[in-house]
């Protein structure tokens, strides 16, 4: 479905989703007639979905972020449903994933500093229904965080 | 570092969703000039803010249809043997982010691969031979959602 210069395409996208067409006609080594047609399949067959802007936390002074693990009450038939609707309405919660494993929803909930997190972790994060337990990693650094897919 | 007032979250909030919103598709939407805009929009990259952009791509139309979210616990502690850790683990494709946490695991890394039987073969070709790999525990993503967060 996919042939060598969509590959090509989007493996320079995703390393620099905002680079210019005329760059990227350079480096996978095509004609910008060819690069645009291409750029509009992909969006046209719902491959590239579109762009996101990254938002640094730290720079808006949220320096803390902490993944918490958590462990559902599997005996309430709505515990992921309701679990996961009221977890949208704390607005520190930045992530909301759910597994299939040891955990069964994860959170990614960010704040100014620790006084903070302690505050949100207690009034709105354990007030979340049916949690069963919980777990909290830490967050100290990122070393990776492209997220490119290795197509 | 802060001193943005509600109209740049407001910016933020629409370009976390859709970054490909021009200054002059933004000026109208948020009922402002169209330079008043874009002098905001530059205060947001210069001040790290805005750090970039992703692209969001199908994973299951480009054939990854699993990802897995991995805690990794080091064998052995030792400055040395984290730096070659995160060099190694950085450098496996599928490993998409790679976050140093604190907590009951060392590492937490994002792992794509096109099906359960291919993610086996990364966990032990590659993840397991990771120098100072330890204890691992494995989460498959259901599924995952991003929120605007507190803006």
């Amino acid at each position: 479905m996919l042939d060598d210069l969509d590959r090509r395409l989007l493996r320079r996208l995703q390393t620099n989703p905002a680079m210019p067409v005329a760059e990227l006609c350079d480096a996978v080594g095509s004609t910008a007639a060819v690069t645009s047609r291409r750029l509009a399949r992909l969006r046209a067959d719902r491959i590239i979905l579109g762009k996101e802007a990254i938002i640094d936390w730290s720079k808006l002074g949220y320096n803390v972020e902490v993944s918490l693990r958590v462990g559902l009450d599997k005996t309430q038939s709505r515990a992921f449903d309701d679990f996961i609707a009221a977890a949208r309405e704390v607005p520190e919660v930045i992530e909301i994933q759910t597994f299939l494993g040891r955990v069964d929803v994860r959170l990614s909930v960010i704040a100014k500093d620790m006084t903070q997190y302690q505050q949100i972790y207690r009034a709105r994060i354990l007030t979340l229904p049916h949690i069963a337990d919980i777990e909290a990693l830490m967050q100290v650094a990122r070393i990776k965080s492209d997220e490119v897919l290795p197509v | 570092m802060s001193g943005f007032d509600a109209t740049d979250h407001a910016l933020l909030r629409h370009l976390a969703g859709d970054a490909d919103q021009s200054a002059a598709a933004l000026a109208q939407l948020m009922g402002m000039s169209q330079p008043a805009v874009w002098r905001r929009l530059r205060r947001l990259e210069q001040s790290g803010v805005l750090k970039g952009q992703r692209l969001v791509l199908d994973r299951e139309k480009l054939g990854f249809g699993v990802t897995v979210f991995l805690g990794i616990k080091l064998s052995g502690k030792g400055g040395m043997l984290l730096e070659d850790f995160e060099r190694a683990v950085t450098a496996i494709p599928e490993v998409q982010t790679v976050e140093h946490v604190l907590g009951m695991y060392d590492y937490r890394l994002r792992v794509v691969a096109r099906d359960i039987a291919d993610f086996e073969r990364i966990l032990r070709r590659r993840i397991m031979a990771l120098p100072g790999a330890g204890d691992v525990e494995a989460n498959v993503l259901l599924s995952e959602e991003r929120r605007p967060g507190p803006l």
